[in-house]
């Protein structure tokens, strides 16, 4: 402790000193670009990330509707289509590679640019430092080369798109040998290499941020500012960091396996093979080996994405029911439960991969574990907004939807974990449903909630409300209307990834039930755009924020001016007293973490 | 034109929703911001209490809507299992379900903001963490028990009266291949394929070879339990049974096998949907290349009388492979019927 004070104290010096004629200093490094594009100021990354990611949502919807288009219209042709897609769409129709395509790119970009870079990347980047109270990242470099790896492997992804035998188009979990060999698909000629480049730049990216987090929140925290003093959202975040750090290396080897196996000549993953009218000399490799380390990180994965989005919404259901969240170090426990229980639960992916079901018995009591502690959280968050006085913000709209969807999305993971169930139900609609619903959905409602709730700190501006809550209620009926009735095609055993169920007897009759899905997708993704529209707009014509503290909430992100510079605080930064949930106590709507215990407190021992 | 109608009208519904949030921003402004967030709070209040019973209505209406198109009731002994699993974790699941959201959009419409209600400060309460810590754990480990149980019974070992017959998977079609009447399927390796006359790769010099045939159908005996070898000669494929609830993977260079008892024959089944064009299809459920949604293959289940009728019809790949002069005797017992079910494998293979 004593080490830390020193370090604090120095930090307060050089920081107070950096603020001494703070604009000199600014223009003394370069300007324009400096502040803006190799910016190491963790609110500019925090920016550039969240800018990117929605540039990436757009793309990666976008082709959702497109393929929709595809499932809900199979016999109509527009011609538009082919204005865009040239003869990726012959006569206004989407051919099946381009199908397989943009399935591809629309799973890769959300699970990895949107979800993972766009979410943690955004949120990490900008509340780690100002909650826990640090004038920036332990290494603001280092965080500053994790976006433009970011950035570079965006570039390399985007090229993909033009190359003329079309991008990746194996699905996004890309298994061998269908991704290994140019002459089984397409999409693994020259667009399989560009999608593995850009995702190893992608784990680079991870790895540079996720260290930055991890040191960051160990090392760099305020005076008096132990572990368990901290925002449920940083412990959210710290979860996150272990996560990635120690799973995306796993996903990293498999790649490289894959690349050697694609152009060395290698055997890791291929075993007699007749391919293209001859057969292959590969023998002894197993297409499995490569399942196994894809899910290694595949299934943290998906924790990676709802783990900061936990995080903010007990954040800001606490702030907006003006109550403590209930149970908070349950809250921190179960999330740790669930950090351990990731790594080992991965092969419940491969159920139906001829898995030793005596090994697979295993993973289902792991996988439904997982279900205690996500019981813990819903149960928790609904004493938290019980005999609470709820202000409905945009913020605690979308964090009541994250709550909805996690539930209801949650529930089918208890149907899909028992191997039993899995063995009906496995590469379905039901899968697909089941996962939109629990991290697709709840994730972008936990960042959307993350978005409207810290823009006033971002941008020193609110967001329009009227249009905020059109797009809350739109996309929260949507999503349900999208994904509930999928659940039924899924239990009819309607696979993934078709192109067209038509000649099909068993699946023909969901026909007009996707015809209703695809319009559905159409509304809510022009929702989606008025968000879009909202958020640059009030960028630049918001109504000011002229209040430091704008929600009244306790954290010490709101202890900085408004617009904060580089270095967060002028002058020292502020010592925590208390833990960051004093709402309602003792009578006073909220107390900020920043003011010392007072005696009757000190006597209880509280917090 | 109509599209870019269209594309008109959704640009002027954005616009009128700018000019409105604009104008009640406005509003807001003049009103004072407590007023109007008390406004906004009761507005949204309102609207999640809607949104619960409205969304409580549509799961019932979409239950009833779409009961009728999940494909009956499971057509296998081993599908009978997994339909009772699910329907006591849909038990289980609806229960919590119907609870949590109540529970969720009820509080929120009823504690929402209002003048001079004080929050509660709870912040932690052992006793209800306990409860809710244990009580799912319970319910967890009953469902992980039959879960299991089904799953061991699933896996097991097919009977040893077991009917075998393998299926292969390649873009884009199966190829399925009948032991013949020893009863054991020949050797097998993947550089003896040959698309037009060895689509599996047959070793010749294998006697258990000689009597094995390929089928573009497969045929199953009521009530007889089949085994099923599955592998796959190029990229991974999946054996999709929709209608006997069950699924394997097929993985080039690694078998895997699936046991089932089909219930009820295809001429019971069109009875029961009362739909004439009835039948059972393997679907691939692997994502496999470009002609993934269309590799399809179907199997007639019939009874045993009329499997062996069929059976009995059958050429033997290595007749089809070795034509006329060697064997002789064999052509003149097949049926002409039989013989253009092989050039269908063939030229099957031929078009891919």
């Amino acid at each position: 402790m004593s080490n830390e004070a020193t370090l604090h104290s120095k930090e307060v010096v050089h920081g107070a000193h950096a603020h001494d004629g703070h604009d000199d200093h600014e223009h003394h490094e370069g300007g324009f670009i400096s502040k803006y594009v190799f910016s190491m100021d963790h609110k500019t990354i925090a920016k550039q990330f969240l800018i990117t990611g929605i540039i990436w949502a757009i793309i990666g919807a976008f082709f959702s509707v497109l393929f929709r288009l595809q499932l809900g219209f199979p016999d109509a042709t527009f011609p538009w289509l082919e204005s865009i897609l040239g003869h990726w769409a012959k006569g206004g129709r989407i051919t099946p590679e381009a199908y397989y395509a943009l399935v591809t790119m629309h799973g890769t970009i959300l699970v990895f640019f949107v979800l993972t870079a766009g979410l943690s990347g955004t949120f990490s980047n900008l509340l780690i430092p100002l909650q826990v109270g640090a004038r920036d990242m332990a290494s603001p470099f280092m965080n500053c080369l994790s976006y433009w790896f970011f950035f570079m492997a965006s570039v390399v992804m985007m090229s993909s798109l033009f190359v003329q035998t079309g991008p990746a188009s194996g699905g996004w979990t890309s298994y061998p040998p269908l991704s290994a060999l140019g002459d089984a698909s397409i999409g693994s000629k020259i667009g399989m290499d560009l999608w593995l480049t850009s995702m190893a730049l992608f784990v680079v990216s991870q790895l540079l941020g996720g260290l930055n987090y991890i040191s960051t929140i160990l090392n760099m925290r305020t005076k008096g500012m132990t572990m368990t003093k901290m925002p449920l959202t940083i412990w959210g975040f710290f979860f996150t960091a272990i996560l990635g750090v120690l799973s995306f290396p796993v996903l990293l080897s498999g790649f490289i396996l894959l690349l050697f196996d694609r152009h060395a000549g290698t055997s890791f993953y291929l075993s007699e093979l007749f391919v293209a009218g001859k057969a292959l000399s590969n023998e002894g490799g197993s297409a499995i080996l490569y399942q196994h380390l894809f899910w290694f990180l595949g299934h943290p994965e998906v924790y990676i994405i709802i783990l900061p989005a936990m995080g903010m919404v007990s954040e800001i259901l606490a702030v907006n029911s003006r109550k403590p969240i209930f149970g908070y170090l349950a809250m921190v426990g179960s999330m740790f439960a669930i950090v351990i229980l990731a790594f080992l639960v991965w092969a419940h992916h491969m159920f139906v991969t001829g898995l030793n079901p005596f090994l697979g018995a295993f993973f289902v009591l792991l996988t439904l574990l997982i279900a205690v502690p996500s019981a813990i959280k819903v149960f928790n968050w609904i004493t938290t907004i019980w005999k609470g006085n709820l202000r409905f913000t945009p913020g605690m709209l979308f964090s009541i939807g994250f709550v909805s969807t996690f539930i209801s999305g949650g529930l089918t993971g208890i149907w899909l974990g028992n191997s039993s169930i899995d063995i009906h139900l496995h590469d379905t609609y039901f899968v697909i449903a089941h996962f939109h619903i629990v991290m697709g959905v709840s994730a972008f409602f936990g960042t959307f909630a993350g978005v409207y709730h810290w823009f006033p700190k971002m941008f020193g501006r609110y967001m329009n409300n009227t249009i905020s809550y059109i797009h809350f209620w739109v996309t929260l009926a949507g999503a349900y209307l999208i994904f509930w009735p999928m659940h039924y095609e899924g239990m009819a055993g309607m696979p993934r990834r078709y192109y067209d169920y038509s000649s099909w007897e068993s699946f023909k009759q969901f026909a007009d039930l996707n015809h209703f899905i695809s319009i559905v997708v159409i509304v809510v993704f022009a929702a989606q755009l008025l968000f879009v529209f909202n958020f640059f707009y009030s960028i630049f014509k918001g109504r000011k924020v002229t209040e430091t503290n704008p929600w009244n909430a306790t954290t010490l992100e709101w202890t900085t001016p408004i617009n904060p510079g580089h270095g967060n605080w002028v002058g020292e930064i502020p010592e925590v007293h208390r833990w960051p949930y004093d709402y309602s106590k003792n009578g006073k709507d909220f107390i900020p973490q920043t003011v010392p215990l007072s005696p009757e407190e000190e006597a209880e021992g509280s917090h | 034109m109509s599209g870019y109608l269209a594309v008109l009208v959704v640009v002027l519904i954005f616009v009128v929703i700018f000019q409105i949030a604009k104008a009640s921003e406005y509003v807001s402004i003049l009103k004072g911001e407590k007023k109007s967030r008390q406004q906004s709070n009761r507005v949204n209040g309102f609207l999640l209490i809607i949104f619960l019973v409205l969304g409580l209505i549509g799961v019932y209406y979409c239950n009833d809507a779409l009961k009728g198109r999940l494909n009956g009731e499971a057509a296998s002994v081993q599908g009978e299992g997994i339909d009772n699993m699910i329907a006591w974790t849909l038990g289980i699941t609806g229960i919590v379900f119907v609870i949590t959201q109540i529970l969720l959009f009820w509080f929120a419409f009823k504690y929402q903001e209002k003048e001079g209600q004080k929050a509660f400060y709870f912040p932690h309460n052992n006793k209800l963490e306990l409860i809710w810590t244990v009580v799912p754990a319970i319910a967890l480990t009953i469902l992980v028990a039959i879960g299991l149980r089904h799953w061991f019974r699933i896996t097991s070992e097919a009977p040893k009266d077991a009917m075998v017959v393998e299926i292969t998977g390649k873009q884009f079609n199966w190829l399925i291949r009948y032991p013949g009447k020893d009863g054991q399927l020949g050797r097998k390796f993947f550089t003896n394929i040959n698309d037009a006359t060895n689509p599996v790769g047959q070793d010749w010099d294998d006697e258990l070879n000689k009597d094995d045939f390929m089928a573009t159908e497969m045929h199953l005996v009521v009530g007889k339990p089949v085994k099923l070898i599955i592998g796959s000669r190029d990229v991974i494929h999946d054996v999709g049974l929709s209608h006997f609830r069950l699924k394997m993977d097929a993985v080039p260079g690694i078998p895997t096998t699936l046991w089932f008892t089909p219930k009820y024959t295809t001429a019971q089944m069109k009875e029961k949907t009362g739909n004439a064009d009835f039948v059972y299809e393997i679907s691939c459920d692997q994502m496999c290349g470009s002609g993934h949604y269309s590799m399809k293959a179907n199997i007639v289940v019939e009874t045993q009388a009329e499997y062996d009728a069929w059976a009995a019809k059958q050429v033997s790949q290595y007749a089809a492979a070795h034509p006329a002069p060697e064997k002789p005797a064999a052509p003149a017992t097949e049926a002409p019927a039989a013989d253009s079910t092989q050039k269908v494998v063939a030229s099957n293979d031929v078009k891919h």
